[in-house]
């Protein structure tokens, strides 16, 4: 194919060329900005730019949903079928718009215009149906009324506190009128180690799914040797029914930058990245904007400077380990740990990461000191939590709460039409919650006495009209889409556990579905490689539990 | 150094760093591997290793996991058998195990059914004879990584094969798909020499199978080779 034009490649990746290998995904991203798609020529133009095998770029272009090896329509409609979307009519949407055009999910149309394609959760779900239309969030999307939102999309933020969400609802919110990074002053007249001190004494735990104490995180990095130390920021939200990073940073920028810049000063580091989904396109202008900001004041420099990196569709980039592979230009495989990243993160040197939430909680510990915050919330579970409620309630959105409100609370201020039928709790990593669980606190305690994960904060509500084997068909999908295939429990489990989802969906199980699913459920969870595996039967196997009845065959 | 675990109620005692399975091994006990080889970098992939860990919440594999002083390790209970039994059926219905005669065996170890999941997606793939050396068939290939890893920094550097796809669609593949004789491969075989199963084989024994008979296959070799040096 003679009618590619190599010329244009190498202005666009030059800046990569430095970076090696590292420099893989800004170098395709920034290709298939110019083609778009991934020709071979070009993919070995960036290979032998890099230096790295054709091999491997061919690997790293198959392993990431958003890039391409075959030609894709100049705009491409990818169209959210995961719960949140799947309750408000995505899979009619999705038909309208294939009939429309013509053509099937995942097929773009003869002459190259549109590309229509079914996404995992988009992060959009307060504000479902939704799509991403190239780089624009489509939201609402109401097909009798013929009406959506394009562009950015809206934040809507509620609950019984405004701390975290302090600035956000109103757009960006710039440097000027963030003001300055006061928490971070404070941090530079103290020892690294004191500041350690009081995220320690604050009791901040780990906002991103682990629930991990942060400071233990970063005294152990601290201690760390190392030449190089790195804070990461994981901005990859993708739990299906997780928005609440997108507005965090959409917002407030500013507040996950003076976090890391406090994180960085504790440990010593003097690189940052921002892993940024890449279903989150409309998020990285606003990010490189508040850096420019943030350098001019001088917070950002020589001493520590944060780079932002675009994922490119894979979940399994959230997992702390593959998020470190992507950044090192590589499939997103998730390590065997032990090493853990406070010794061997990322480039294998002590890397801090931390989820943005647990970010911006820093400069809010600096601000009111460990025992100012430990007013907010309970003993054990200390300080605000962000709260993503999607589903069935009159006002779905982002809640921020004290620790220790009730699931009723919350769903009362989110307006519960009645009692639901189930509650996902922690998104599609998560469990099922019913209508029983309503007086359950919420706290770290008190969730896991429920036997119920906080995860990533979603509460996604279903109420009585909700058929649940739909939820759980959806489910099976994400985890059969977005399992990295690495080992064997989960590559094989997701896709059997789908497989028997399926026919639960339509009421055609074969006997002995029941405990093929259970096999299959248990042995990912207790023999899988990492979190996503161990967590991919949560939710089904609590539906086993809670509704057996749902998965009874001979219909 | 030496550590003291109980494995499976029985006092062992091993030199430090090693390994459960390497502790298992020496001790007249046996643990099931399929990804492990001494050769390559072990990923841990495979799980048919796990093993019940005292004080872990879940299943560890052994091939990695070092031995501690004090370990109270259960290699065969009724968690440990129910996974391994799990990976082996859903082996069985994923891929071609006809070419792989000790999982087939360790199927029949652990009771596992070839027919356990009933209308389950293959994972199908043509067979690839696009060289002089070794035929590919993934239809047979379990996804252990030895080729790739002995292909790239394990050993030869060469860096000719990766994966495609991802999740269950994985395959080890080419960049774009090439033929074997359009990459960086050296055909130095070592990825046939780890290949635990068919999925990678020698020419010759291929067309062996299918039922040439040797002096067929020189013949065909000495006919190659006098086309080169025209
Ligand atoms: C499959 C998978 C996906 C994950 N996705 C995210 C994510 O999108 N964002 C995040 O912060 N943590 C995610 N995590 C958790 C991270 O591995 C890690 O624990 C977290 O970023 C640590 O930050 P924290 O201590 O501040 O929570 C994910 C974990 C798994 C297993
Ligand atoms: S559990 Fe799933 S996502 Fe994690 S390593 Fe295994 S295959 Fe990959
Ligand atoms: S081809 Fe053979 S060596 Fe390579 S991954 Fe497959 S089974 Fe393993
Ligand atoms: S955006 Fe559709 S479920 Fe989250
Ligand atoms: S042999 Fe241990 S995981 Fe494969």
């Amino acid at each position: 194919m003679s009618d590619i034009d190599l010329t244009r490649l190498h202005p666009a990746i030059e800046a990569y060329i430095p970076l090696g290998r590292s420099g893989l995904l800004p170098a395709l991203h920034a290709a298939q900005r110019i083609y778009g798609w991934l020709p071979q020529e070009v993919a070995a133009e960036v290979a032998r730019s890099l230096e790295v095998p054709l091999a491997d770029v061919h690997g790293v272009i198959e392993f990431y949903s958003l890039f391409y090896n075959e030609p894709v329509g100049r705009r491409i409609i990818r169209v959210c079928t995961d719960p949140a979307c799947g309750l408000k009519g995505a899979d009619d949407i999705l038909r309208h718009l294939c009939e429309h055009h013509g053509i099937e999910a995942g097929q773009s149309t003869p002459d190259l215009s549109l590309t229509i394609e079914r996404s995992p959760c988009l992060g959009l779900c307060e504000q479902a149906p939704a799509a991403l239309v190239d780089d624009k969030a489509e939201t609402n999307i109401d097909l009798d009324a013929g009406s959506y939102e394009l562009g950015r999309p809206r934040s809507i933020v509620g609950g019984s506190l405004r701390l975290l969400t302090e600035h956000c609802g109103n757009g960006t919110t710039s440097l000027a009128k963030y003001g300055e990074y006061i928490a971070l002053k404070k941090a530079l007249t103290m020892k690294p180690e004191d500041v350690i001190a009081e995220v320690k004494s604050a009791g901040l735990v780990g906002r991103g799914g682990a629930a991990f104490p942060t400071g233990v995180k970063w005294e152990g990095a601290a201690k760390a040797d190392g030449d190089q130390k790195y804070i990461v920021c994981n901005a990859d939200e993708s739990e299906p029914g997780t928005f609440k990073d997108r507005i965090l940073l959409l917002d407030d920028p500013h507040r996950t930058i003076e976090g890391m810049c406090i994180a960085a000063h504790a440990i010593g580091a003097t690189k940052g990245y921002i892993y940024l989904r890449g279903e989150y396109p409309y998020i990285l202008p606003v990010l490189e904007n508040a850096l420019t900001e943030a350098r001019a004041a001088g917070y950002l420099g020589e001493h520590f400077d944060i780079e932002v990196r675009l994922g490119a569709g894979a979940y399994i980039c959230g997992e702390e380990t593959a998020l470190f592979e992507s950044i090192e230009g590589k499939r997103g495989f998730p390590r065997v740990k032990p090493p853990f990243p406070t010794t061997h993160g990322l480039f294998g040197q002590p890397t801090i990461i931390n989820n943005v939430e647990t970010l911006c909680n820093v400069p809010l510990i600096l601000h009111e000191g460990a025992a100012g915050y430990r007013k907010i919330g309970t003993e054990k579970s200390p300080g605000p939590k962000l709260f993503c409620v999607s589903g069935d309630v009159a006002q779905p959105g982002l809640y921020e709460v004290p620790f220790g409100v009730t699931l009723r609370d919350l769903l009362d201020m989110a307006g519960l039409h009645s009692a639901p039928q189930a509650v996902l709790f922690g998104g599609a990593a998560g469990a099922f919650a019913t209508f029983e669980h309503l007086d359950v606190r919420l706290t770290f305690e008190d969730l896991r006495a429920a036997g119920l994960p906080l995860g990533s904060g979603v509460v996604m509500v279903f109420d009585e009209s909700r058929d649940l084997r739909d939820v759980l068909k959806r489910l099976g999908h994400f985890f059969a889409h977005e399992s990295c295939g690495k080992c064997y429990p989960c590559q094989m489990g997701t896709q059997r556990q789908m497989e028997i989802l399926d026919r639960v969906a339509v009421g055609k199980t074969l006997a002995g579905d029941l405990e093929r699913l259970q096999d299959v459920g248990w042995t990912m969870t207790d023999a899988s490689l990492c979190g996503l595996g161990q967590t991919a039967a949560g939710a089904v196997l609590s539906a086993v539990k809670l509704w057996p009845g749902l998965f009874d065959s001979g219909r | 150094m030496t550590s003291k675990l109980l494995m499976d109620d029985k006092e062992i005692s091993v030199e430090q760093g090693q390994t459960l399975l390497e502790a298992a091994r020496e001790n007249g006990m046996d643990i099931p591997t399929i990804c492990f080889h001494e050769a390559t970098t072990s990923n841990a992939l495979c799980r048919i290793c796990v093993v019940e860990v005292e004080g872990m919440r879940l299943l560890q594999p052994a091939c990695i996991v070092q031995a501690a002083d004090g370990m109270k390790v259960q290699t065969k209970s009724e968690r440990v058998v129910r996974a391994r039994r799990t990976i082996l059926e859903m082996l069985a219905a994923t891929m071609d195990l006809s070419d792989a005669p000790e999982i087939l065996t360790l199927m029949d170890e652990y009771g596992a059914r070839v027919d356990r999941f009933p209308e389950a997606e293959r994972r199908e793939s043509a067979l690839k004879d696009d060289n002089p050396m070794y035929v590919r068939d993934y239809s047979k290939c379990l996804l252990c990584w030895r080729c790739v890893q002995v292909c790239a920094d394990d050993a030869q550097y060469t860096f000719a094969i990766n994966f495609s796809g991802r999740g269950y669609e994985t395959q080890i593949g080419t960049f774009f798909d090439r033929a074997i004789p359009e990459t960086t491969c050296v055909l130095c075989g070592q990825c046939v020499g780890v290949c635990p199963t068919g999925a990678l084989k020698p020419k010759r024994e291929y067309l062996l199978e299918q039922g040439m008979s040797p002096q067929e296959i020189s013949v065909m070799n000495t006919g190659r080779k006098r086309r080169k040096q025209k």
